[in-house]
């Protein structure tokens, strides 16, 4: 049996740098022992946006990126035998393993072996009524609306069961992110499916990857009290598991960014809500006894971790239509900015008053220099003088025409609102509106097909 | 002596739907009690008194010398809702590391500054 098992991060989220996982495999393959690299590009918003391309084009419906995030790196991985575990497939993996076939095919490599995992797309199994009855935390589906999405969080056997029938790459759907980690460490260590602690540990390790950069420096930075040296080229994590659940948090050699008790313990505790009971389909996660000991310079050494039963039921994520939100902005700079930013602000909203006076306006008043500065020159923020307010408008109704009422009273502040009204901006956005339900398990219809099986 | 939480400790938000949460990390662990004592899930609520936060739950870490602060319905709907930019609540945590704590004469003053040593 494997004595460490590596696993790196190549991506957070969907719109992560697609040139991440490069130093990532290139430290996996001077690494000694399985290795894995993963990617987490799929949010609630995500997938039911794929769900809706899907609809309309049957061959889509997967995150567009995803050759972007793979190509790079897939003659290495193929070369050193790291294989990659994504839920790049979003609403269509059998469509997103076909297009890395063809990745594969095109760089003129050998032909990977690609699995895919089916059934967390609900469509079809519960009625909307049936949903609206497993919502927990609001009433959002109560009116049986048009569902859009409904997906739920598959764990990480199918994956496992993937990897043990000799996948090179795995795509996978809607998964709990944390999956993406543990399916590689059950397939690697053997572990079973009611070995708790260690289904913890492993859903410990996920989720300290799950969000790339986060660990290694990203969204830490506070310059003068929380400084991350070379974050522009922050190093993606890397994890080093053992069989026992003990593991270590490092990033690439000579990468920027770090890693330490601070970055580890704040990603540690990221999106929980209660520490003693973090909610996976395998497992359920306690974190009280974790510790974090650093063991050497962006070494991070990790144990301690938990588990319980899981769970009865699964979570599902399930998204309706919710409207058009609206924004538009305005600048006013110099001097009484801030007088005619706010005249223009109640001109808006007393018009607004007459002419949809349900609509729900809300106003920001952005401002450092939104107008006055030059291209090509990055603003002096701290010294800038308090003279430039942008103003921003924003609502959102069911029917477009509702919105755009506001964005038109904004353009036109241009000739009847204050003097020196700038730059506007507008925009509108359909927005998906998300409702979490507790599905019962035999509703999850896991299936895992190699792509050389299916026809 | 009189310091701002963000001397003494690291804060990063997380949201799930219309709830957020706040990780609140010591810089050093011998600020942990001071913390348990003076940072309570009341004194949280009325920093986010403007949100109108439904409950707030503190959770205690002493093994990582860190509370996990549970904010419901303060995301106004959340990133799928929101008409504001920030429906994450992402720099919801600059808040709450602006508040003042006292700390006695004995226990270390500012753990300010990287302590992180480039390789």
């Amino acid at each position: 049996m494997a004595q460490t098992v590596f696993i790196g991060a190549g991506s957070g989220f969907a719109g992560d740098r697609t040139d991440a996982a490069g130093p990532v495999v290139d430290a996996l393959m001077r690494c000694d022992g399985p290795r894995f690299l993963m990617f987490e590009t799929l949010a609630e918003r995500t997938l039911a946006l794929a769900q809706l391309a899907r609809r309309a084009d049957p061959s889509r419906g997967y995150n567009q990126a995803i050759e972007r995030f793979v190509a790079p790196v897939l003659a290495r991985c193929l070369d050193a035998n790291i294989r990659i575990v994504g839920n790049f497939g979003s609403a269509n993996p059998p469509a997103a393993a076909r297009l890395l076939a063809q990745a594969a095919r095109r760089l003129g490599l050998r032909a990977p072996r690609i699995a895919y995992v089916e059934g967390d797309d609900l469509s079809g199994r519960l009625t909307p009524a049936e949903l609206a009855a497993r919502e927990t935390g609001g009433r959002l589906l109560a009116g049986a609306p048009d569902i859009i999405s409904a997906n739920v969080y598959l764990g990480a056997g199918a994956i496992a069961e993937a990897l043990d029938r000799g996948a090179d790459i795995v795509v996978t759907g809607r998964v709990a992110d944390s999956a993406l980690a543990l399916g590689p460490l059950m397939h690697a260590f053997g572990w079973k499916a009611d070995d708790w602690d260690r289904l913890a540990a492993g859903t410990l390790a996920g989720h300290l990857l799950e969000c790339g950069a986060q660990i290694t420096g990203g969204y830490f930075a506070d310059p003068g009290i929380k400084d991350v040296p070379r974050l522009a080229e922050v190093g993606y994590p890397i994890l080093e598991v053992d069989a026992a659940g003990g593991m270590v948090v490092t990033k690439p050699p000579g990468s920027g960014g770090r890693v330490d008790r601070q970055t580890v313990v704040e990603q540690m505790l990221y999106e929980i809500h209660d520490p003693a009971a973090y909610l996976a389909p395998d497992v359920v996660l306690d974190l009280g006894d974790v510790t974090v000991t650093e063991l050497g310079a962006d070494r991070v050494q990790v144990t301690g971790a938990r588990g319980k039963p899981a769970p009865e039921t699964l979570k599902a994520t399930v998204c309706v239509d919710g409207g058009v939100l609206g924004e538009a902005e305005i600048s006013y700079a110099g001097v009484n900015a801030a007088g005619r930013a706010q005249l223009a602000a109640g001109i808006v909203l007393e018009r607004m008053r007459q002419r949809a006076p349900s609509l729900a306006i809300r106003v920001d008043a952005i401002g450092v220099t939104s107008v006055l500065g030059s291209a090509g020159v990055i603003p002096d923020i701290h010294s800038s003088p308090n003279t430039d307010v942008r103003l921003r408008f924003a609502a959102q109704a069911a029917d477009a025409a509702d919105v755009t009422l506001l964005l038109d009273e904004v353009e036109a502040l241009y000739c009847a609102g204050p003097a020196g009204g700038a730059g506007v901006r507008r925009h509108t956005t359909a927005r998906l509106a998300s409702a979490s339900c507790l599905i019962e398990r035999r509703y999850a219809e896991t299936r895992v097909v190699m792509l050389e099986d299916a026809a | 002596m009189t310091v701002l939480l963000r001397d003494i400790a690291t804060a990063r938000s997380g949201d799930k739907g219309n709830r957020l949460n706040i990780a609140v990390v010591c810089r050093d662990p011998r600020h942990y009690d001071a913390l348990a004592r003076q940072l309570t899930a009341a004194r949280v609520a009325a920093v986010f008194a403007a949100r109108q936060p439904s409950a707030v739950m503190r959770y205690d870490l002493p093994k990582l010398a860190a509370f996990n602060f549970v904010l419901d319905d303060v995301l106004e709907g959340g990133v799928n809702a929101s008409l504001g930019l920030d429906g994450h609540g992402k720099s919801l945590s600059f808040l709450l590391l602006d508040i003042p704590i006292e700390i006695d004469a004995h226990e270390p003053r500012l753990a300010h500054g990287s302590q992180h040593q480039t390789v």
